[in-house]
């Protein structure tokens, strides 16, 4: 019997589930394929833990393990783990590699959705004041100020944010997520955290407060030429007005367009950002995993994030055309 | 080419980026005459304070020069962002010739395929590239070019979707020439102009992601680049800024100048955009 679904968003949802799953698969495989490419296996890391170990040993654990079988086996079988969320086991901490995961997404999450609402705020902001004011100090203080942000590499911001606010005024921590030993509770406790929040998410919000700038500046600019504002300011409508009630929301929908696009390369910042700060999260375990040669550890926060973007992609998409009534979910 | 370049020196910031540009090639030319013993000599004293004596910009924890460590990190910086740009840009145009050109099921198998690099978080693919390869410049500059190219498919295979039907390229297809001449002789050299401003763009980006790894500890341990030179300074960060702040300068500076390259690229090959 064929399933209809007469609903197009829900018809839309099907597709774009279905879709997510294919590149996830192959991200999955392309995975396992850089898992066989690094050097050594379990069973080396596992001899190396132990210290000492006899080659019967070693292939009596490689057999455990199934890793004497042939590559596509191993493949089947590593396919059918991450089906059951799965993502092998982390021999450094002693403990699965999805528990280890999960119990880092929460910092990276508060983090990149405080950098991306301030930067995306700010950002927008800027770029609406120096369309406004275009070819004015305003307009050049705004591109100058972005272009700068655009160029620098956002560890180094972060390290004279540090140099600046921890070091010389001495008004805000430089690592951590939390005062060690304070053992702070409740209010306290929430407050704490959004003082060591304050430098990461500045760090990692300046270099998308800029994209978004340029971004909100030349939408902001094609959508004052439009009949439609002329028509606005014909009424007699105030300048405000005319920007904000009728001009910004047309300018924003390109914004959230790239900033949809931008999750992917925020984990990648987060990364940097959360290394840089000591902040425990994703970044942070992806950081210590390099160095402690975690591969399954370091592979499956791959393949986590690459989910979360496909998952975080197909929500902008839905939201865009809740937005935009004039996009066909298609 | 006279053409070309009255439009580009119109814009202030290009020429400027360029000059700047052109003096770190110089910079990085002349590494070994400038200091010849290389980056990782003992020179003097442990942080010496920069604008002093013999060091312009300071030492670092070792007694190393951080100007010499700037000049000799040029050369990591450029090589690393040219040569990853070639590679990437190769890839990307094969990709978006054959994909935007044939259509159909090779279109559909080649944009599918670039979906997926799109969606795995590039600077976490590079790192994942780079630890299993192990850190060198070779790994580092095949890391990047396989995380970038995406983009330039995407865009070559936008020009050739628009290009494919104009009337010279179907007078060509009619004169019975061979695809690949078509592609080659008819097609590109039309498609050229945004090519050659992402292809601007990629060299700041791929500057900016060897940076990135270096910092993480992913660089090549036998060179000295500007990122590993902030990384290696931020634990010294209390009593010695100079040797984070200076080497993050010239990395600032030579994306900047980059990017206005671009910028002025973009002006000088596509007239009809210039006003906006």
């Amino acid at each position: 019997m064929k399933v209809r679904i007469v609903n197009p968003l829900g018809r839309y949802l099907c597709r774009r589930l279905i879709h997510g799953v294919f590149i996830i698969c192959t991200i999955v495989v392309i995975n396992f394929l850089l898992l066989q490419l690094a050097p050594g296996d379990v069973v080396d890391v596992l001899a190396g833990e132990a210290g000492v170990a006899t080659p019967e040993y070693l292939a009596n654990l490689r057999h455990k393990f199934g890793l004497d079988k042939p590559v596509l086996v191993q493949l089947g079988l590593y396919l059918k783990n991450i089906a059951m969320l799965d993502l092998g086991y982390s021999f450094r901490h002693n403990s699965p590699v999805l528990t280890l995961i999960v119990d880092r997404l929460a910092p990276t999450l508060i983090l990149m959705v405080t950098a991306f609402v301030i930067a995306l705020v700010i950002g927008t902001f800027l770029g609406v004041l120096a369309a406004r004011w275009v070819n004015t100090w305003r307009d050049t203080v705004v591109t100058v100020f972005a272009l700068v942000c655009y160029a620098s590499p956002i560890f180094w911001i972060g390290l004279m944010l540090i140099i600046v606010f921890s070091i010389k005024l001495d008004w805000l921590p430089t690592s951590g997520i939390e005062t060690v030993g304070a053992f702070n509770t409740g209010f306290d406790y929430v407050l704490d955290v959004a003082h060591h929040l304050v430098l990461p998410t500045i760090t990692l919000a300046l270099f998308y407060l800029a994209v978004y700038a340029r971004m909100a500046r030349a939408s902001m600019l094609e959508v004052f030429q439009m009949d439609y504002v002329t028509t606005a300011r014909m009424k007699g409508l105030r300048e405000g007005r005319v920007v904000y009630k009728h001009v910004l929301p047309n300018a924003l929908l390109p914004v959230l367009t790239m900033a949809g696009m931008q999750v992917s390369s925020m984990l990648g910042g987060s990364v940097i950002v959360e290394a840089l700060f000591g902040w425990p999260g994703l970044g942070l375990l992806a950081f210590d995993s390099l160095f402690a040669r975690d591969f399954n550890l370091l592979l499956g926060i791959f393949v986590l994030s690459s989910a979360l973007v496909v998952v975080v992609n197909i929500i902008v998409d839905v939201l865009y055309s809740v937005l935009d009534r004039r996009i066909e979910l298609r | 080419m006279k053409e070309f370049w009255r439009l580009y020196s119109k814009n202030i910031g290009g020429v400027l980026g360029l000059a700047f540009i052109v003096l770190v090639v110089v910079m990085a030319a002349i590494a070994s005459l400038l200091y010849p013993t290389g980056p990782f000599t003992l020179t003097g004293s442990s942080y010496a304070q920069p604008f002093h004596d013999i060091f312009p910009l300071g030492t670092d924890s070792l007694g190393r020069d951080v100007a010499a460590g700037i000049v000799w990190g040029a050369r990591v910086s450029l090589l690393v962002g040219f040569t990853t740009t070639l590679i990437a840009v190769f890839i990307g145009v094969v990709v978006g010739c054959l994909a935007g050109y044939f259509g159909g099921v090779i279109d559909s198998v080649l944009m599918r395929f670039t979906e997926i690099f799109q969606t795995i978080p590039s600077f976490i693919f590079g790192i994942v590239l780079v630890a299993i390869m192990s850190p060198s410049l070779y790994s580092i500059v095949i890391a990047i070019a396989v995380v970038t190219w995406p983009a330039v498919a995407r865009l070559v295979r936008g020009e050739f979707l628009a290009l494919r039907n104009r009337e010279f390229v179907i007078a060509a297809v009619a004169m019975g020439m061979s695809n690949i001449r078509i592609i080659l002789t008819q097609i590109l050299p039309n498609a050229l102009s945004p090519i050659i401003v992402i292809s601007s763009l990629m060299v700041a980006t791929a500057i900016l992601f060897e940076a990135g790894l270096s910092f993480l500890g992913l660089g090549d341990p036998n060179v000295m680049s500007w990122g590993f030179m902030i990384g290696a300074g931020r634990n010294a960060i209390r009593t010695a800024w100079w040797n984070s702040t200076f080497p993050g300068v010239a990395i600032l500076l030579t994306v900047l100048a980059i990017n206005l390259i671009g910028e002025g690229l973009n002006d000088a090959l596509n007239p009809k955009l210039r006003d906006k």
